[in-house]
C-alpha cells in the first residue's frame, strides 16, 4: 500500500496498470489527456510493454482497443466527450459484438465548457448503447473502478463506460495503490470470436438480443455494486439522489452530516431496489448531478413534472454549468456568505496565442490577403489557432467539430461562397480533415485549404501528430495538384511572399492546400 | 486542520509549482489534499485558477465555495481582485504587485494596487523584484510560496525540503535562488 498524489486522470491510469492492463488507447483532449500521459511517462508500462501511442482520432482508437479486447487482453481507451461522438460507431457496436478482455471505454465530460465548444454528458451514451457505465466521485474510486470495471466488462462480455468529469480528472488528491498488481491477460484470439464479431445481420440479430437480455443483471449489479450506496437520515421531507462528483458537494454543503436519506450512484443502469426504496420513503426528491440531468429527466417523467423532483429543471440547481458547493448548498436552503460585488477593475483575460506563435504569422498574411475580398469566409477549426477568432485576428467564421473546416468550406463553396478558406492544424487534419479533402479533391471544389503545420497536437499540451514529415504526401497521395500545394515558413520576414502565395492560390478556380508549417514555439523551447 | 487556499494568476506564471510544492509538503504531514487544476485552453495566456485544499480530516468537494478561502495567492494582481471573493472576512490576499498587461483594456495599475490593500489583511509585494534580488527574478513565485507559509500551519523547513526536492535535477545554485527568494517571501509576510 502506497500513497500517492494524483489527479483524476492519473489515478485511473495507475488503477488500470495495477489492473493488468495491455494496451491504452487515445487522441488528446481536455479533460482527458494526462491518462494517456501518465501511461507513456510510467516506467512499469514500459516494463511490461503496455501499448501507449496516441492513435489518429477516437474511432480508431476505439477501434483499436476493441481489436486488443477481441484477442482477449485488457484494453482502455480515453477521449474527452465530444471525441465519443467521433467514437460512437465503434462504441455502440462494441456492444453488440460484445467484448473478450476487459474493455473501458473512458470519456471526460467538461461541463461549464473550460475548453470545449459543448457540455454533452457522457452516460447518455452509455443509456444509448446499453452498456454499464461507471462515475466515480472521487480520485480514490477512480483507481478502484479500472479493476472493478475490467472484471465487470470480463463477467459480462460488455464494454464499460467511464465517465469522468473536469473536476475529478483535472483535480489531485491522495490515493492509496494496491502493492498487488495484476499479471497481464495472455493472448486469446479465439478462432469462435466470429461467431460474434461478424455483424452480420443474422449474429447482429442474435447479439441485440442476447445484450437485451443482460440489462436485467446489469440492473442486479449496480444494486450490489460497493460504489452505489444508500445512506439512511431522519429528515424525508426530501431523499437525495447524489451521482458521481454530486456526492461531494452534498457532503461538502452538510459538512459530512446530510439528514436527508442519500442514494449515492456511481455505478448505472440505476439501482432499482435502492431507487424504490428512496421513491417510496421519501416526499421529495433532490437529484444532484454534475452535467446535463439524466436521472431528474427519468425521474420527472414524459409530461416532465411529477410534482416531486427537484434538480436543474427545477431550477433549484443551475440548468447549466458545472456544479459547486455553493449551489448545491443554496438548493438546500442552507446559508451561504455574502459575496462582495465584482470589482469594476476586473477585466476578461482570454487566452491567446504565444508570444512567437507561428499561428499569427499565418493569421497576419491571410488577413492582409482577404482585406480586400469581403465576400470571403473562413471556415476554423479546433486548435489553438481558433483563437484566431478573437482580436487582434477576428479572422474566422466557423469553428464547430473537428475536421469541420475544409467539409464547411466545401459546402459554403458549393452554396457559391467565394472564396472559401479552410484554416486547420496538422494534428486536426489527420484526424478528421483527411477524407473532408478527399471529397474536394473528387470534384475540385474551388477551396483553399490552409494546414497551419506546427508539428504537434498544440493545445493539448504537445502531444504527436501522425503526419509530421509528411503532411505533402498525404496531400499529394489524396490527389491534390502537386502544383497547388504550397509550402509556407510563417515568420514575418518571409511575409510579402506568403502573401503573394496565398494571393495565387485564392485566385486559383480549383482546390490548393497551402502548408504554413513551423514548428509550436512550446515544443521547441521544450528541446532546447 | 484545515486549509483552502485560492491561487491565481496568468497562463504560464508558474500558479501550480506553488500548489504542487505545498502539495508534496502536506503529504508528508499525512494531511489529506484536494487540489484542482487548469488545463488546456485556459492556459494560453488567460486567467488561470486553482484550489488547493488541506486539512487532517476528509475533504469532500474539489472546488472551495466562494466566500470561505483562508488564503489567496495571486501572482498577478488584476488576478488577485478578480478571485478576492473566494476568501472569507478574515481571509488574507498575498498578491503579487507586477502586472501582467496583455490586454488592452487593463486597468490603472496603482487603482487595482490600492484596492487590494483596502482589503483588511493583504500583503502586496514586488516579488519579482525580491527574486531578482535572491538571484532571478523567475523565482518569483517561491517569493509568493514564502510569502504564504506563515498561514499554511507547517513548518518553513518542510516547505523548504519541498523546494529542494523539486528543483534539484535543476543543479544547487537554482535551489539556492528559490530557496533565498522563498526566505525573502516570508519575511516579507510578518506582521499581516
Amino acid at each position: 500500500m502506497t500513497q500517492l498524489l494524483l489527479l483524476g486522470d492519473e489515478a485511473l491510469a495507475q488503477g488500470a496498470l495495477d489492473a493488468g492492463l495491455s494496451g491504452c488507447y487515445a487522441y488528446p483532449g481536455t479533460p482527458s489527456t494526462e491518462i494517456m500521459e501518465y501511461i507513456q511517462a510510467s516506467r512499469e508500462a514500459a516494463e511490461r510493454g503496455v501499448h501507449r501511442e496516441w492513435s489518429c482520432n477516437e474511432k480508431v482508437a476505439m477501434e483499436e482497443s476493441l481489436g486488443m479486447s477481441f484477442a482477449g487482453k485488457r484494453a482502455m481507451v480515453c477521449m474527452k466527450h465530444v471525441g465519443l461522438n467521433v467514437a460512437a460507431d465503434g462504441f455502440v457496436n462494441s456492444a453488440v459484438t460484445g467484448t473478450h478482455g476487459g474493455l473501458l471505454v473512458v470519456s471526460a465530460d467538461d461541463p461549464s465548457m473550460h475548453s470545449s465548444q459543448n457540455e454533452q454528458d457522457s452516460r447518455f451514451y452509455a443509456q444509448f448503447a446499453m452498456t454499464p457505465c461507471l462515475e466515480p466521485s472521487n480520485q480514490q474510486e477512480v483507481y478502484a473502478m479500472a479493476a472493478h470495471g475490467f472484471a465487470l466488462s470480463e463477467q459480462m462480455e460488455t464494454p464499460v463506460l467511464v465517465r469522468l468529469c473536469t473536476r475529478l480528472s483535472h483535480s489531485r488528491a491522495n490515493v492509496t495503490v494496491s502493492a498487488d498488481k495484476q499479471p497481464m491477460k495472455e493472448l486469446d484470439a479465439l478462432n469462435e470470436m466470429r461467431s460474434r464479431f461478424v455483424l452480420l445481420p443474422a449474429i447482429a440479430k442474435r447479439n441485440y438480443a442476447r445484450l437485451c437480455e443482460k440489462q436485467d443483471e446489469f440492473v442486479r449489479l449496480s444494486e450490489e455494486s460497493p460504489f452505489n450506496s444508500y445512506s439512511d437520515g431522519p429528515d424525508r421531507s426530501i431523499g437525495v439522489i447524489a451521482t458521481g462528483i454530486g456526492y461531494n458537494y452534498l457532503q461538502e454543503a452538510f459538512a459530512g452530516a446530510c439528514p436527508h436519506p442519500v442514494l449515492k450512484i456511481s455505478q448505472y443502469p440505476l439501482p432499482k431496489r435502492q431507487l424504490a426504496r428512496l421513491l417510496s420513503e421519501c416526499q421529495q426528491i433532490m437529484v444532484i448531478e454534475e452535467g446535463m440531468p439524466l436521472v431528474e429527466q427519468m425521474l420527472r417523467g414524459p409530461l416532465g413534472d411529477d410534482g416531486r423532483t427537484r434538480g436543474r429543471l427545477s431550477g433549484d440547481l443551475p440548468r447549466t454549468g458545472e456544479l459547486n458547493p455553493r449551489a448545491v448548498a443554496q438548493a438546500f436552503g442552507l446559508p451561504t456568505p455574502a459575496l462582495p460585488a465584482a470589482s469594476p477593475l476586473v477585466k476578461m483575460r482570454p487566452p491567446r496565442l504565444c508570444d512567437g506563435c507561428p499561428h499569427a504569422n499565418s493569421y497576419d498574411a491571410l488577413n492582409e490577403v482577404l482585406k480586400n475580398r469581403p465576400t470571403s469566409r473562413i471556415f476554423g477549426d479546433i486548435g489553438c489557432y481558433t483563437l484566431g477568432a478573437l482580436p487582434p485576428y477576428n479572422a474566422i467564421h466557423s469553428c464547430v467539430d473537428m475536421g469541420a473546416s475544409i467539409s464547411m468550406a466545401k459546402g459554403a463553396a458549393d452554396a457559391g461562397v467565394q472564396p472559401a478558406v479552410a484554416v486547420i492544424g496538422d494534428s486536426t487534419f489527420t484526424h478528421s480533415g483527411m477524407t473532408a479533402l478527399l471529397d474536394a479533391v473528387w470534384e475540385n471544389s474551388p477551396i483553399t485549404v490552409i494546414i497551419l503545420d506546427n508539428g504537434t497536437t498544440g493545445m493539448t499540451g504537445g502531444q504527436t501528430s501522425q503526419a509530421a514529415g509528411r503532411m505533402e504526401n498525404i496531400c499529394a497521395g489524396l490527389g491534390v495538384a502537386p502544383e497547388h500545394i504550397r509550402i509556407l515558413t510563417p515568420l514575418p520576414k518571409h511575409h510579402a511572399d506568403n502573401v503573394k502565395a496565398l494571393t495565387e492560390e485564392l485566385d486559383y478556380a480549383g482546390l490548393s492546400v497551402v502548408i504554413f508549417r513551423r514548428e509550436c514555439i512550446q515544443t521547441l523551447r521544450r528541446k532546447k | 486542520m484545515k486549509k483552502d487556499i485560492v491561487l491565481a494568476g496568468v497562463g504560464g506564471q508558474g500558479i501550480l509549482t506553488i500548489a504542487s510544492i505545498i502539495g508534496q509538503a502536506a503529504v508528508k504531514q499525512g494531511l489529506n489534499i484536494k487540489q484542482s487544476e487548469v488545463h488546456g485552453m485556459a492556459q494560453r495566456g488567460g486567467s488561470v485558477l486553482a484550489h488547493l485544499r488541506l486539512s487532517s480530516n476528509a475533504i469532500h468537494s474539489d472546488l472551495i465555495a466562494p466566500g470561505t478561502a483562508d488564503a489567496l495567492i495571486a501572482v498577478e494582481p488584476m488576478e488577485a481582485l478578480r478571485q478576492a471573493e473566494s476568501l472569507h472576512s478574515k481571509g488574507v490576499i498575498l498578491a503579487n504587485s507586477r502586472p501582467v498587461e496583455n490586454i488592452g483594456d487593463y486597468p490603472e495599475l496603482e487603482t487595482v494596487l490600492a484596492a487590494l490593500r483596502a482589503y483588511p489583511r493583504s500583503l502586496v509585494i514586488d516579488a519579482e523584484a525580491m527574486a531578482a534580488a535572491a538571484g532571478s527574478a523567475r523565482s518569483m513565485n517561491m517569493v509568493m510560496l514564502g510569502a504564504v507559509s506563515p498561514f499554511l500551519g507547517m513548518p518553513a523547513e518542510l516547505l523548504e525540503a519541498m523546494i529542494a526536492e523539486a528543483f534539484a535535477r535543476k543543479g544547487p545554485e537554482v535551489v539556492e535562488t528559490n530557496r533565498k527568494a522563498f526566505a525573502a517571501g516570508q519575511a516579507a509576510a510578518k506582521g499581516i
